[in-house]
């Protein structure tokens, strides 16, 4: 099929996580001014979770955000606007309704498979089937892309992002997509910060069971402390090296989303016009540091190059001091909401 | 973090920066490009290493004879018989019989033009095994 080139005016912005940049740009695109971390934080993106019983490669899945897809909806509810979603079982049909929405001048972001997407560095193609981008135009037979975690546009060639929006597997995205449909008049930026705040307080402190929030923190301190016993030398590196790349792969901003974090609440301080939240995002910078210290000690004991006070036990330990320092953290940061609304 | 502390270390990015958020001198908060940090690079290259030995070792097998040419494939593409069998719109087992040489050898072209389209090889070319360490086989 011949559709002719079109190029919709979009500005790219780079950004450290593709829902959350995606987000950001289609908002932007349609005149509301929201930051990537302002994203993060209204749709309540911070989480954390371990799921020994869910294998990812054969090793316990690890989460450091809300689950795929989450954080935009709760976004895009919190601030009042309208984003329509389609899927298809026809990859010709989802083509062609794309190239349709592009004449129409309308940006559309897409859910694919990175495995696809010829224009990642190849050591980072996996079967990964939540990757969000904008495509805003088509050339010559490519898409013009807007990959929030790359510097730049990309040209996605259209087999490429056929195979990529039609990807199988896990959380097939069956050629989701999904375009702005309506804007707030008066978007009410501030009651949707307090409600994002809100919401990861509750699910980082309330959320039930061992493997959520704070309490999952703790127990994959348990569960390092029982590699290093119960596995194999090299299972246990496997295991503790998948929590390393789940915390520090491209789209986290760097230490499991707690300095994306940490940027909001120095946002929302300015917003909601309150210096407290200063001070309890540089407890959230802290934290982050904390998460890095475990990643750089991490891949060590991977490396085999730890000294000797570097051990799983130890990590353990990093890990506690994190569960502790987020505990306080969350509460605080709850009280704040409570005692200024 | 700081940002003169947003680590720069060239590794598996081939240059391509991502963006850390890291806060300047005064506090401000700031998404900064950086090429790659060296922890990660270690845990991205450990499950590299998981990958290309299963590389190795279905290549191995092949040669041996005791595997059909697909299971070096699907280990080429990181496919679990599950995904594969996915892809191609066949069910588990079949994908599973067809790792025998024997299944694979008398497949109709039919079938095996689903798995070429899928690896983006011609039918000849699927029925080959290169040397997994030549021709850039193991990323």
């Amino acid at each position: 099929m011949n559709a002719p080139d079109v190029a919709i005016p979009f500005s790219h912005r780079q950004s450290a996580h593709c829902e959350t940049g995606v987000l950001s740009n289609l908002l932007r695109h349609h005149g509301l001014e929201v930051s990537e971390p302002m994203v993060f934080g209204i749709g309540a993106g911070l989480f954390f979770g371990y799921f020994p019983f869910i294998r990812l490669n054969r090793l316990p899945l690890t989460a450091f955000r809300a689950r795929t897809g989450a954080i935009m909806k709760r976004a895009v509810k919190r601030l009042g606007v309208a984003l329509t979603w389609e899927k298809f079982r026809d990859p010709g049909k989802g083509m062609a309704v794309l190239d349709r929405k592009l004449l129409e001048s309308v940006p559309v972001g897409c859910r694919t498979g990175a495995y696809w997407l010829s224009y990642f560095p190849e050591r980072y193609r996996f079967h990964f089937n939540m990757h969000n981008l904008v495509v805003f135009g088509r050339r010559d037979g490519a898409y013009l892309v807007s990959d929030p975690v790359f510097p730049e546009p990309v040209l996605c060639p259209e087999e490429d992002l056929k195979k990529a929006r039609f990807a199988r597997g896990i959380m097939a995205p069956r050629g989701r997509m999904y375009y702005v449909t309506g804007m707030p008049s008066q978007p009410d930026l501030r009651g949707a910060v307090r409600r994002g705040i809100t919401d990861v307080c509750r699910t980082m402190l309330k959320a039930p069971g061992p493997f959520l929030g704070v309490k999952g923190i703790r127990y994959l301190a348990t569960s390092v402390e029982r590699w290093a016993v119960r596995l194999e030398p090299r299972q246990a590196a496997l295991r503790l090296g998948q929590v390393i790349r789940m915390q520090e792969e491209i789209g986290t901003g760097g230490g499991g989303f707690r300095f994306i974090y940490a940027a909001f609440l120095q946002e929302a301080a300015g917003l909601l016009q309150d210096d407290r939240l200063l001070t309890l995002s540089e407890r959230m910078t802290a934290v982050g540091d904390r998460w890095r210290e475990f990643a750089l000690v991490g891949s060590r004991i991977c490396k085999q190059r730890a000294g000797a006070a570097e051990t799983y036990a130890g990590l353990a330990d990093i890990l506690r001091r994190c569960a502790d320092a987020e505990t306080g953290l969350y509460r605080d940061l709850a009280a704040r909401m409570e005692a200024t609304r | 973090m700081r940002q003169r502390d947003v680590p720069q270390d060239e590794g598996f990015n081939q240059g391509m920066r991502e963006i850390t958020y890291a806060v300047d001198d005064s506090g401000r908060y700031a998404g900064v490009p950086s090429v790659g940090w060296e922890p990660k690079t270690i845990a991205n290259a450990q499950a590299w290493e998981v990958i290309s030995e299963n590389i190795r070792a279905q290549a191995r097998l092949v040669r041996e004879g005791r595997r059909s040419p697909l299971a070096y494939h699907m280990a080429r593409h990181m496919m679990t018989i599950g995904l594969a069998a996915d892809y191609v719109g066949l069910a588990r087992w079949r994908v599973k019989r067809h790792l025998k040489p024997e299944v694979f050898a008398k497949l109709k072209p039919e079938i095996l033009q689903r798995y070429a389209d899928l690896f983006g090889l011609g039918i000849a070319a699927l029925r080959q095994v290169p040397d997994p360490d030549a021709d850039g086989q193991i990323r």
